[in-house]
This record gives structure tokens, sequence and C-alpha cells, in this order.
């Protein structure tokens, strides 16, 4: 299995991209190695979804590569392209439920528009998902009728019914109680090593994030601006990393958006009215 | 001076960029068809929804619009004596005019706004994503059925409309104005020709179908995806088909019976 080989599963180098006149990422390097659940961590805004999206092929880079098990995701004609999305598998924040569809039709889908599989077996491939994410119970539900937190989990066996290569969460933590936010951190590290998947996490959830995950990326201000195993990060000297990770209010990111100096800024409101 | 050259040819730039993914977005739909046709379920829902259910309101406004032609055909044609053509007044206008072009508008209004509605609904809680993240393409998989099936049911529902039309007619005419019954049917029958006037108010309606729902299908897949676009996407298909349906009404009038 591909698994074995040393190569890692994505790889990118030099990514820019802009979004019109802001550049998101300025000459990004990443790995991701397989087998393992590397994290892609830093404040809101810096653009970690959009990288999500960028291995995805739904974003063209600027410049720059992104290698997916050897293949070139922005040079792929849109057959190739699909060919590699039925072996990535993409948890959305939102779990992007088709609302029409009760839960067990959720995770046929996929299932059903690729493959040819005989009713039974299909039945039994969408229960074996179920039960992996403890909702077997709930297949006849309709979306609407579920929590954020099951249906996350419903999105989450759906996007393993093909049985991927490498899985991708975009803020699996976010919005969710405690209880669920358990359940999605037990089930990223199993699933990761029952099913040999490989899994890229984008998050602003640290202890979590950190409890999981075997690499860490830190982004900011479109750069990678500290990665290592979770320990060398916390004993990292940078003061950036230091300041995300214990969520200090200031720091290299400041507290206060860039503005004119305030004394100023106060004393022309004053000057203004009395004038 | 020079922002308002600037702004107008944003304007103008913006325009032509959304009628070159609206063109481009038709030339999938098309490519799409194929994959519709192996796979008749998909299809057969859309039917269900954007057919089935615009049929009571095409069937009610199908009914009054007929009477009032009943009534109005019969005030001006009891003048001259002529209230034996009233069958073929309220034909010939339902089935060259007002069949194809009431059907499209109403169409616009029921099944045009919710297809909208639908699509950018879905693009906004990320199911178009997802779905394109399962390798399945939302063109393929939700809006070719949906043009589809546009396509396929304008054409009925005109001739629904139309056939209502001339019962409701009939109803108001031969029921409660005494025209006589022979001649309603009989002068229609002589004057109503197939070719002329049948083919040509459903060629109407087959184009009307394509445009109605293709801006339908654009509206939503182009929506900005918040509840605000999604209501602004809304409104504009109805607008901009009705505007469409009347135009293109004009143009194929011309066509049709210019040289008469």
């Amino acid at each position: 299995m591909s698994q074995h080989d040393a190569s890692p599963l994505v790889e990118i180098r030099g990514l820019r991209f802009a979004r019109g006149n802001r550049l998101i990422f300025d000459g990004i390097d990443l790995d991701i190695p397989r087998g393992k659940i590397t994290a892609i961590m830093g404040p809101s805004g810096t653009g970690k979804t959009t990288l999500l999206k960028l291995i995805g092929g739904q974003l063209r880079p600027l410049e720059g590569t992104i290698r997916v098990d050897g293949e070139e995701v922005p040079r792929l004609s849109r057959v190739q392209l699909y060919e590699l999305r039925k072996r990535m598998g993409f948890l959305f924040q939102s779990g992007a439920l088709l609302t029409d569809l009760d839960v067990y039709e959720n995770v046929a889908f996929p299932l059903r528009e690729h493959t040819n599989l005989p009713e039974p077996m299909l039945r039994d491939l969408v229960l074996m998902k179920l039960q992996a994410v403890g909702l077997r119970g709930a297949r006849h539900l309709m979306p609407s009728e579920l929590s954020g937190g099951m249906a996350r989990r419903v999105a989450l066996a759906r996007a393993i019914a093909l049985d991927p290569m490498m899985m991708m969460y975009d803020e699996p933590f976010t919005g969710q109680d405690p209880i669920s936010m358990g359940v999605l951190v037990k089930l990223i590290r199993t699933l990761n090593d029952a099913l040999g998947l490989s899994s890229i996490v984008v998050s602003h959830d640290v202890g979590e994030t950190v409890a999981i995950s075997d690499y860490i990326y830190l982004l900011s201000g479109g750069k990678v601006v500290g990665q290592g195993t979770p320990d060398e990060l916390g004993r990292s000297d940078s003061a950036w990393a230091q300041q995300f990770l214990r969520g200090l209010p200031d720091g290299p990111v400041p507290f206060h958006y860039s503005a004119d100096d305030y004394a100023e800024d106060l004393l022309l409101g004053t000057e203004a009215g009395r004038g | 001076m020079l922002n308002a050259l600037q702004q107008l040819g944003r304007t103008a730039l913006g325009f032509f960029e959304r009628l070159g993914r609206g063109h481009i977005l038709f030339y999938y739909l098309l490519l799409g068809i194929p994959s519709v046709l192996v796979r008749p379920r998909l299809l057969l829902q859309q039917l269900f929804s954007v057919g089935v259910l615009s049929l009571l309101i095409i069937l009610v406004s199908g009914f009054f619009v007929g009477m009032v032609l009943g009534l109005q055909g019969y005030n001006t044609l009891v003048d001259f004596g002529a209230e034996e053509s009233l069958g073929t007044v309220v034909a010939l206008t339902l089935v060259r005019e007002l069949g194809p072009v009431v059907t499209a508008l109403l169409f616009a209004g029921r099944a045009g706004s919710a297809l909208t509605a639908e699509i950018g609904l879905m693009k906004a809680t990320e199911q178009l994503s997802g779905m394109e993240m399962m390798a399945v393409d939302p063109i393929k998989r939700v809006m070719a059925p949906r043009f589809l099936a546009g396509f396929i049911s304008m054409p009925l529902l005109a001739a629904i409309f139309s056939a209502v039309g001339v019962i409701g007619g009939y109803f108001v005419g031969v029921g409660l104005l005494g025209v006589d019954e022979g001649a309603y049917w009989s002068q229609m029958q002589a004057k109503v020709d197939l070719h002329d006037d049948i083919y040509n108010g459903v060629i109407k309606s087959l184009v009307f179908g394509v445009v109605v729902t293709w801006i339908a299908i654009f509206e939503g897949n182009d929506a900005v995806p918040t509840s605000e676009g999604v209501s602004r996407a809304t409104t504009r298909t109805v607008v901009h088909s009705s505007l469409a349906v009347l135009g293109l009404d004009f143009i194929l009038t011309a066509l049709m019976f210019g040289d008469n």
C-alpha cells in the first residue's frame, strides 16, 4: 500500500494565492506525510480553508506547485481531478449534507454516484460507515433533525464512504459542545489509524488539535511561521507560536487593528467639536 | 466625469462577464443532458416539482384568461354580428400568444423562482461544493435534470393552459352569452391551422422553456451565497425571465407571422 511510500502525500512548494488584491499565501512550502494527522493552524482569516480548497482543486494558485499523491493538482483536467477527488474525503465546517436526503441516503450518495453496487451490499456499506461514527440508529433522520455534532459525524461517514486515501477536516471542532468535541477528536484519530488514512486538520482550536496531531504547521500573514511536532512547538521560543498556542491577547499579532495614533485621533474629535 | 466613466466601464464589464458565465453554464447544461437521460429517475423527480406542481396555477389562470377572452371577444364581435367567430378568436389568441407567453410568465414566478432559491441555497450551504469534493458534478447531477424538466414541462403546460382557456371561453361564450355551440367549435376547427398556429405556439413555448429555466438556474448558481444574495437572485430571475419572454415573444411573432 502507498502508506509505506516515504514520499509525502501532499507536497506544496512556493504557493502563492490572492483573492482580489489581497495576497493570502505568499510562498508557502508544506509537506503532508502519509498515515499521519497533520494540523494546519492559524488565526481566523489566514486562509486555512482556502489551503484545503487549493489542495482539493476547487481553487487554482497564482504560482507554485501542489502535488497530491504525485499528481500536480492545478494541471489536472476536469476528469482527472474528479478521479483524484474520489480518493479524497473532505469534511466541510457546515457538514454540507444534502438537505433533501435522509442520513442513510446522504451516506449512500457517493456510493450511488460512483459505483454500481447491488442494493444489499450498498446497505451494508452505509450501515458500516454509520456504525463507525455511532449513528447507525439515526439513519432515518433528515439533516434538519440533527444536532450540529451529529450532522458533522454524518458528513464524516459520507466522506469516508468511498474509502479515501486522505481526509481533510475544515474546522471540525468549531461550535461543538465538549462532548461532541470529544467524540470528533476520538473519531479523527481512530479513523486515521484504523483506515490507514492521512489526515489534514485545519483548526484554531489549540487544545483539541494539539492533542491529536502528529505534526503542526502554523500559518499567519500568508507564511508558515512555525512547524514541528506538538512537543517541539510547545518548547519553541518563537513569540508567535507561544502567543497562538497559549492564546495571549497581545504579542506579534497585535490586539489593536492598525490605526492612527490614539491621542491624536481623540484630539481630532475635540477640535472638530470646537470648530 | 472620470469616475462616472470608470463606473460605466465597470458595469459594462460586469454585465458581459455575467453574460459569458451564463453561456458557459448553458454549454455545460447541454453537455449534461445525456447523463440525465440515462438516469430517468432524476428527471422524473424534477418533472414533478417543476411541471406537476405548476399545474394548479396554470389551470386556474388558463380558465380565467379564457373566460375573459370569451367575454371581451363577444362584446366586440357582437357589434359586427360576428359572434359566431368567438371560437376562432379565443383559440387563436391562446394558441399563438397568450398560451405560451402567460404560461412562461407564470412558470417564471412559480417554478423559476423556486429553482433559483433552491440552487442558491444549495450553494450557500456548501452542498454544491460538497458534491464537487465528492467528485460529483453539480451541473450534471443538480442543474441539468432541472433544465431538461423545464424544457419538457413548458410546452405541455402551455398546451394545457390553451386547452383550459378554450373551455373557459366556451363556458362564457356558449354557456352564458348564448353563442351557437356548433359555430364555436366548427369555426375554431376550420380556422386554427396545425402548422401556422399550433406548431408556432409550441416552438415559442419550447424557446421560453429553455430561456426561463436557463436564467433561473444561472441566477441560482451565480447567487452571492448569503440570504440577501439568494433573495436578490430570486427577484432577478423573475424580472429577467419575464422581460426575456416578452422580448423574445415579439421577435418570434415577427419571424413567424410577420409576412402575413
